[in-house]
């Protein structure tokens, strides 16, 4: 693992100047961006705007041409994998909700558990109380105790956004990235959806990607706006939404 | 609070399996031994080592459906790992020959004297001795899975590509084994074999024998496949084969997964050729040839990849037709037989025999269970206030 001498900047997650083009096209262009220990953040955007391109140069899927991705001021994630981001404590939801659809909600989160990962551990492994404790709370929290051992890909599209964010819980990371969580939820699971984000973000940092914008104005967040594969504006969400150019090429549609 | 290994390995279908098998594994070679020849009951050799060979490649379909079925690893090179298993056992037949052999060397296999080498070439050394050959067996193949896969899972080949050399891997090693000068006999491969841990191979009690340890081997692959499937590790498989990159991301490092089972899987097919070798009386390296792999696939998915006990049943079900079919006048068109089977298994029972079963299975139970409920919900029970 890359530690740099001593920590450079305050913030849990800096991104400064990265680039990233797919056979020529730019998806990302000169991106800066920070986030703060116990922020939550609201990424606006309109497609392909690089939205998920930057969360996969976090989490390690795609490597930037350019740039540095810092986390916790230390770790250069440019230089690690998936798994080895997973386990420094990044964990993300996918923005088409990916649950290991022939398994059960309760392995699901037996999977997404932050324990022993190796080989080794997983053959010989043993349940015990604390564990089964852990996934009951997460099975609570997203309301779907009574489903457990139903097979996840029997879920309804919310219910599996649901689960796909207890996974996230199991996995119990300091940086979480959501990716359009409330896609194809009715406007009471959104509600309900903001409402455990904002429970989430009191204990974790929280970066969500998300269109809808009243979703995004209950979290009540700063908001930061990418186009082209940069930041086009920060700040408020009224601050955000009344920029011209946000208005021009977002918005105003 | 979780079950132990046993207990949670052994669900009906494992127990009915195990059961079977044990019981042919026993009662085939005693109706052979104690029976008179000719009564009805009697099983004639020939037919003892025809199932000794089912057996061996059911344990190969088994290791196939552990990587295939649960981890989505598409091995068409597994015939490869068999034949290393069997070259190894072949090599410790070879060895027993002795001074018996037609050129009466008492060192020296008859392919080594024809062809005039001088020594035993270096890696021949050791496979006198039954244990080295029988470790061989294991590491052979292991080792070669090993190094493959480490190469292969490292740099995220997957899917088609991984077929594709697998395929590669097999096509070479069957290129190198017909070179006379590689040392394994060439084209005629190894054969002639005498004994085998001083009992003769053509002996009906040692027959009998082989028979019963490639059912008990194949109770021992069965269980230990199951232990792996049923563990968390068994999870994390499935979670490979459905949404690799989604494992990644919960801080899995899969290619060390992949690397485990898939070597795994290969020393249980090099088990099941070195069990396969002193049945059939010879090992080529005809066995390498990339077609024999593909087959073994076929066997898989039309017992129901996923299930074991599927894997283990297509082995027998296919190989039975093939022996049928390739004995009367339908030989020419077996392949196309087996072409077809395959695209009608892939069409009509893509989840197999067994998944197919089980399936059908389960819905039935479902069925029944919401039946019961409306039946208990008309008489009444279950409505506490039926005035609400
Ligand atoms: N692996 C890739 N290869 C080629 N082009 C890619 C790749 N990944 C992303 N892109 C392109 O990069 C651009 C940014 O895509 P991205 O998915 O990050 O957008 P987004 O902001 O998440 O959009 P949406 O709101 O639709 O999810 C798009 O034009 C996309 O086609
Ligand atoms: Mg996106």
């Amino acid at each position: 693992m890359s530690v740099m001498e001593g920590r450079t900047t305050s913030a849990l997650l800096y991104l400064d100047g990265v680039h990233v083009s797919f056979d020529g096209f730019h998806a990302i262009n000169n991106l800066s961006l920070t986030l703060e220990p116990g922020e939550m953040r609201a990424i606006i955007g309109p497609n392909g705007a690089g939205k998920t391109t930057m969360m996969d140069i976090i989490t390690g899927k795609t490597k930037p041409d350019e740039g540095t991705v810092l986390f916790d001021g230390m770790t250069d994630l440019t230089r690690l994998d998936e798994t080895q981001i997973a386990e420094l404590g990044i964990g993300r939801k996918f923005q088409k909700p990916t649950v290991f659809e022939s398994q059960t909600i309760e392995d699901n989160l037996l999977l997404a558990l932050n324990v022993d990962h190796s080989v080794k551990g997983t053959l010989f492994w043993r349940g015990n109380r604390n564990e089964s404790e852990r996934i009951d709370r997460v099975l609570e929290t997203i309301r779907l105790t009574d489903a457990r051992n139903r097979l996840a890909g029997s879920l309804s599209h919310g219910q599996k956004q649901w689960l796909e964010i207890g996974m996230l819980l199991a996995q119990d990371p300091k940086l979480l990235l959501v990716d359009e969580p409330v896609a194809g939820m009715t406007d009471v699971e959104t509600h309900q959806t903001a409402e455990l984000l904002k429970k989430i973000n009191k204990e974790k940092t929280v970066m969500v990607v998300e269109h809808d914008m009243t979703f995004v104005r209950q979290l009540g967040v700063k908001v930061t706006c990418l186009h082209e594969g940069t930041v086009l504006a920060e700040g408020t969400i009224d601050q955000v939404s009344s920029n011209e150019r946000v208005i021009e090429v977002y918005l105003g549609r | 609070m979780t079950p132990h290994v046993l207990t949670r390995s052994l669900d009906r279908s494992a127990s009915i399996f195990i059961l079977v098998v044990a019981g042919l594994g026993l009662l085939i070679p005693l109706s052979n031994l104690l029976l008179p020849a000719g009564s009805m009951l009697q099983v004639p050799t020939y037919l003892v080592a025809l199932f000794g060979k089912y057996a061996c490649y059911a344990i190969l379909a088994l290791s196939i459906d552990l990587i295939w079925g649960y981890c989505g690893i598409l091995s068409l090179g597994h015939g490869a790992f068999f034949a290393l298993g069997g070259y190894a056992m072949g090599m410790y037949l070879m060895r027993q020959i002795g001074s018996r052999g037609v050129y009466g060397n008492p060192i020296l296999p008859d392919f080594m004297v024809f062809l005039n080498y001088p020594e035993l070439p270096w890696y021949w050394h050791g496979f006198d001795m039954f244990w080295f050959a029988a470790l061989m067996v294991i590491l052979v193949p292991g080792l070669l899975a090993f190094c493959f896969g480490w190469l292969a899972f490292r740099s995220r080949v997957t899917g088609v590509y991984l077929s594709i050399i697998t395929q590669a891997m097999t096509y070479a090693l069957l290129l190198a084994f017909f070179r006379n000068d590689f040392g394994f006999g060439g084209n005629n491969g190894l054969t002639d074999f005498k004994d085998i841990l001083g009992f003769n191979v053509q002996a009906d009690g040692t027959r009998a024998a082989l028979f019963a340890l490639s059912c008990l081997a194949l109770i021992l692959a069965f269980l230990i496949c199951r232990a792996v499937v049923t563990s968390k590790l068994g999870k994390v498989l499935i979670a490979i084969r459905d949404a690799e990159s989604r494992t990644r991301f919960l801080g899995y490092r899969v290619e060390s997964y992949k690397l485990f089972v898939f070597t795994l899987s290969a020393c249980m097919a090099g088990v099941a050729g070195a069990l396969y070798v002193p049945q059939v009386g010879i090992i080529n390296p005809s066995e390498f040839a990339p077609g024999n792999s593909i087959e073994a696939v076929i066997w898989v998915a039309v017992g129901g990849r996923g299930t074991l006990v599927g894997a283990a049943l297509g082995a027998v079900v296919v190989n039975y037709a093939k022996t049928y079919f390739t004995s009367g006048p339908l030989a020419p068109y077996w392949l196309f037989m087996l072409g077809a089977l395959f695209i009608l298994v892939t069409l009509l029972l893509p989840k197999g025999i067994v998944g197919t079963f089980s399936a059908w299975r389960e819905s039935r139970k479902a069925t029944e269970k919401a039946n019961a409920e409306s039946a208990a919900r008309e008489d009444g029970v279950g409505e506490p206030n039926p005035a609400e």
